[in-house]
């Protein structure tokens, strides 16, 4: 019986708990009707109801972890285990075999020895699901009782009710610093076994990656996990090529859609830019990987450069750049938008034209958050994983011919985690040491972004 | 005369005339500036859009060879209960029914022409069977309309080698050979041959993710905005939780596929590629998008709202859930929707926990392996038949439908239910 299905018999156990403890408060209010009950008789019912599906709900998550554990332990202390073999990957798969077979996932059993094991996995089964129902049972309905005889006139159910609730929104805000957390303690930990076998220095500094998943995982070669090429690559795409591209048309376009444009105008091109946004990067990759990447080495060839590669550092970046254009173009709009209107009426006043006045007082005086958006941007640019991974390249290049292969930490993140490596190869570690220098990275600049805006925000106020 | 004019308009010396003529031509050029960034980026996502839908058109049609089948002389046995049963296919596959589709094939169109006829295209006749076992009487020959072989298809597309195009042409003259809509696209599963797939078990594995990313992220992210905006305390505990949903926010999404790699597979090592956990993957990621979205939702609700409830008596929760809760909703359901659509086209993470396997039967639950729609495309992408260019095109077509879809309702939802208080 899966998890499942107890949680289902829970939610009915509680359902009927509900009813039941409303019933009861309302029968309080029949006989006294002059009286004034301490909570309504809805609440007396949630009382009921979360007596009954809460310990339920912690004993389920409880036995779904430990009931295998349990199967396995019994099915090895019947007779037919006797002839397992002893020790090792042998073992697991005669286990594993049995019970598919005996769960019905599989049709039947590859090793004949796994065959005897069938049946005690049965009984197993069945017997742990039993105790797991009567378990689930017992429960509920000893929470269900326990809550049931407290109702009383004067009991105050509404209080614990609330506390409940508050109790659980509470939870359900914590599971953002668990997710902190959670990523940042497997960066750390996988990124820690990285450089016991990788010395920090070589990665941090090497110039040559190559990593090779096949070779021996004790003795793995420094020299081949220099991450340099990957940061420049990395940098060179998203934050030189792809802000080329994104800063100017999206602050010229956000200058334009608040400065000169006509309403009518606005309604119809912001809701364009949006839709850019809203595009899916796996679209954008293919987009620059079959129709981009293809005419850039077909202009460079026909301007005379013979070496220009299909996977190019410019095809990525401009792509990407394009990508970020309603990033930035909203960022700048929102910036701008905030400067006081004084500013620009006093320049208006003076007889400076409309560009005068965006380039010589709006912009300057935006500029703060303009920059904040900027960062925001390149943090952005720079963990953008599909278009990389579709368009640019694997080699690793230190080069700064935008025509050139490069690659970048997010393309070998990809390479490394989908390869065949084992999951202890330095090779495969090394993915996430590049996710937690990624991690900081743009960690660092959404700190300094939210610095400079808060100067900004300081400045006019 | 001119003296006067000078002394009407003392600024307007010829030099004063030549920098304002300088100024506004600077203005105009910026104005321009302006105009031609507009314009680029349009162009962008018109050419965009535009590329994927012609290409994407040529993806919902694929070359079929029309192939007349008589089933009376077939050589075919069955009756009704043995057609209809789980394994007809089967039994069709040990009757030959390969070889006795081959063998009609020959006879319309000659041993090369055969020869081009898809390696699974007996099954479309097989499932036609089971669908009616009645055609198996049929004295009068039936055309089929089957797939031909990718080498066919592109020889028809005017590409591939000079045989084959020579080939199609013959073909097409006779009448034999078309270009079909090809509707069971989204109804088929991924194969090897682009003839021969289709999306919907990418389709289902996207709706099962988005299920459990939904029955996680919404419940979640609207309990932690409720509380953040109108319970928690001024202390470091509430600083460090906003700090954490700012940062999650914008940490990038191949992130998480970490974080699911190295949690959800460490304690759930059996789910590899399972929508559960891919889903969980990605709740993770929306959730912040929707505690920020909430949390600017019941920002809007004004606080008389919440005054006039204190003031009759309702206590703290009373407010939120009779009052607050139900004006920010509208609200919360468009940050979610926005949110949900990001996870939709959502890719890297996926990648990561291995949701990119070859599955060529849809999945069933949400432990079963499964693909994504993004993924698939990302898969498809790197085939080299040319054949699956046009197939990712409709692939894709179809991923930004439903992001179309989904950002529709969510801007139906902002338009009937703002209100300005």
């Amino acid at each position: 019986m899966s998890p499942i299905t107890l949680i289902l018999i829970a939610i009915g156990l509680g359902l009927a708990g509900w009813l039941a403890g409303r019933a009861k408060a309302w029968s309080f209010q029949k006989a006294h009707p002059q009286s004034r009950p301490a909570s309504r008789p809805i609440y007396h019912a949630w009382y009921v109801a979360i007596w009954v599906v809460i310990p339920v709900l912690v004993f389920i998550s409880f036995w779904s972890f430990a009931a295998p554990d349990l199967i396995t332990r019994s099915v090895l202390t019947s007779m037919a285990a006797a002839d397992l073999p002893s020790f090792g990957f042998e073992r697991e798969a005669w286990l594993a075999e049995a019970r598919a077979v005996a769960t019905g996932r599989a049709p039947g059993v590859f090793n004949d020895g796994a065959e005897k094991l069938v049946e005690p996995f049965r009984e197993a089964i069945s017997f742990y699901t039993w105790i797991g129902l009567a378990v689930t049972i017992v429960i509920a309905v000893g929470g269900g009782i326990f809550a049931f005889l407290r109702i009383r006139p004067d009991f105050g159910a509404r209080t614990k009710v609330e506390r409940t609730v508050m109790i659980v929104l509470l939870l359900a805000s914590l599971v953002a610093i668990l997710t902190t957390f959670g990523i940042f303690a497997s960066l750390v930990f996988e990124t820690v076994r990285f450089f016991g076998m990788v010395s920090p220095v070589d990665f941090l500094f090497g110039t040559f990656w190559a990593p090779d998943p096949m070779s021996n995982p004790d003795n793995p070669d420094g020299s081949r996990y220099g991450a340099i090429p990957l940061f420049w690559g990395t940098i060179f795409i998203g934050a030189i090529i792809a802000m080329i591209v994104a800063i100017p048309l999206g602050l010229m376009s956000a200058i334009y859609l608040t400065q000169y444009a006509n309403p009518s105008l606005r309604t119809w091109v912001k809701p364009a830019l949006e839709i850019l946004a809203g595009v899916p990067t796996v679209v954008y990759g293919y987009f620059a990987a079959l129709t981009i990447a293809p005419m850039i080495r077909d202009a460079a060839v026909s301007v005379g450069v013979t070496n220009a590669s299909t996977e190019s550092a410019l095809a990525a970046g401009v792509v990407m750049g394009v990508m970020i254009i309603p990033f930035v173009s909203s960022m700048a709009d929102d910036s701008i938008a905030a400067v006081p209107s004084a500013m620009r009426d006093g320049s208006y006043a003076m007889g400076a034209t409309k560009s005068e006045t965006i380039t010589k007082v709006l912009f300057p005086a935006a500029l703060p958050g303009i920059v904040a958006g900027i960062m925001l941007a390149v943090s952005r640019a720079i963990g953008e994983t599909m278009i990389v991974v579709m368009a640019a390249s694997t080699a690793a290049n230190l080069s700064a011919n935008p025509l050139d292969r490069m690659t970048t930490v997010t393309v070998q993140i990809v390479k490394m985690l989908t390869g065949e490596g084992s999951f202890d190869h330095p090779a495969t570690l090394s993915a996430f040491a590049l996710g937690f220098v990624l991690f900081l990275v743009t960690l660092a600049l959404n700190f300094a972004a939210l610095r400079v805006v808060k100067r900004f925000r300081e400045a006019y106020e | 005369m001119n003296n006067t004019a000078d002394f009407k308009r003392p600024t307007r010396t010829p030099e004063f005339e030549k920098r304002l003529a300088k100024r506004y031509r600077a203005e105009r050029t910026f104005k321009l500036m302006g105009q031609g960034a507009i314009v680029f980026s349009v162009a962008v996502l018109i050419f965009l859009l535009g590329n994927m839908l012609v290409n994407g058109i040529g993806g919902f049609q694929r070359a079929e060879l029309a192939v007349p089948i008589t089933f009376a002389e077939s050589g075919l046995t069955g009756d009704e209960v043995s057609l209809t049963a789980p394994s007809a296919v089967q039994t069709l596959e040990m009757q030959g029914m390969a070889e006795v589709v081959q063998l009609f094939a020959e006879k319309a169109l000659g041993e090369r022409g055969a020869d081009q006829l898809s390696d699974q295209a007996w099954r479309d006749v097989a499932a036609a069977l089971t669908a009616d076992p009645a055609l198996l009487e049929k004295t009068e020959p039936m055309i089929f309309n089957l797939p031909a072989s990718s080498d066919l298809a592109s020889g028809l597309a005017g590409e591939g080698s000079p045989e084959m195009r020579a080939l199609a042409k013959d073909l097409v003259s006779q009448g034999k050979l078309a270009e079909n809509w090809d509707w069971a696209f989204l109804s088929r599963s991924d194969a090897t041959s682009p003839q021969a797939v289709g999306i919907w078990g990418a389709l289902k594995g996207s709706i099962f993710t988005m299920l459990v990313t939904l029955a996680l992220a919404f419940p979640v992210g609207i309990l932690a905005a409720l509380y953040l905006e109108e319970y928690a305390p001024k202390n470091r505990w509430t600083d460090l939780i906003e700090v954490s949903i700012n940062n999650l926010a914008a940490v990038p999404s191949i992130i998480f596929g970490l974080l699911g790699l190295a949690v959800f597979l460490a304690v759930f090592p059996n789910l590899r590629s399972a929508p559960l956990i891919g889903g969980m993957t990605l709740a993770l990621m929306t959730m912040p998008v929707i505690v920020i979205s909430g949390r600017n939702a019941i920002k809007a609700v004004p606080p008389s709202i919440r005054d006039g409830a204190l003031a009759v008596g309702a206590s703290p929760v009373q407010v939120v859930f009779h009052h607050v809760l139900p004006l920010a909703l509208p609200g919360m359901l468009t940050g979610t929707i926005i949110g949900m659509a990001r996870a939709l086209g959502e890719t890297a993470p996926l990648l990561l926990i291995g949701m990119r396997a070859f599955v060529a039967t849809p999945p069933t639950d949400l432990t079963s392996p499964a693909t994504v729609l993004p993924v698939q495309i990302f898969l498809w992408s790197d085939e080299i038949d040319r054949g699956f260019v046009e197939r990712t095109s409709a692939a894709i077509v179809v991923l930004l439908l439903f992001l179309l879809l989904m950002n529709s309702i969510a801007i139906y939802l902002r338009n009937k239910f703002e209100k300005t208080w």
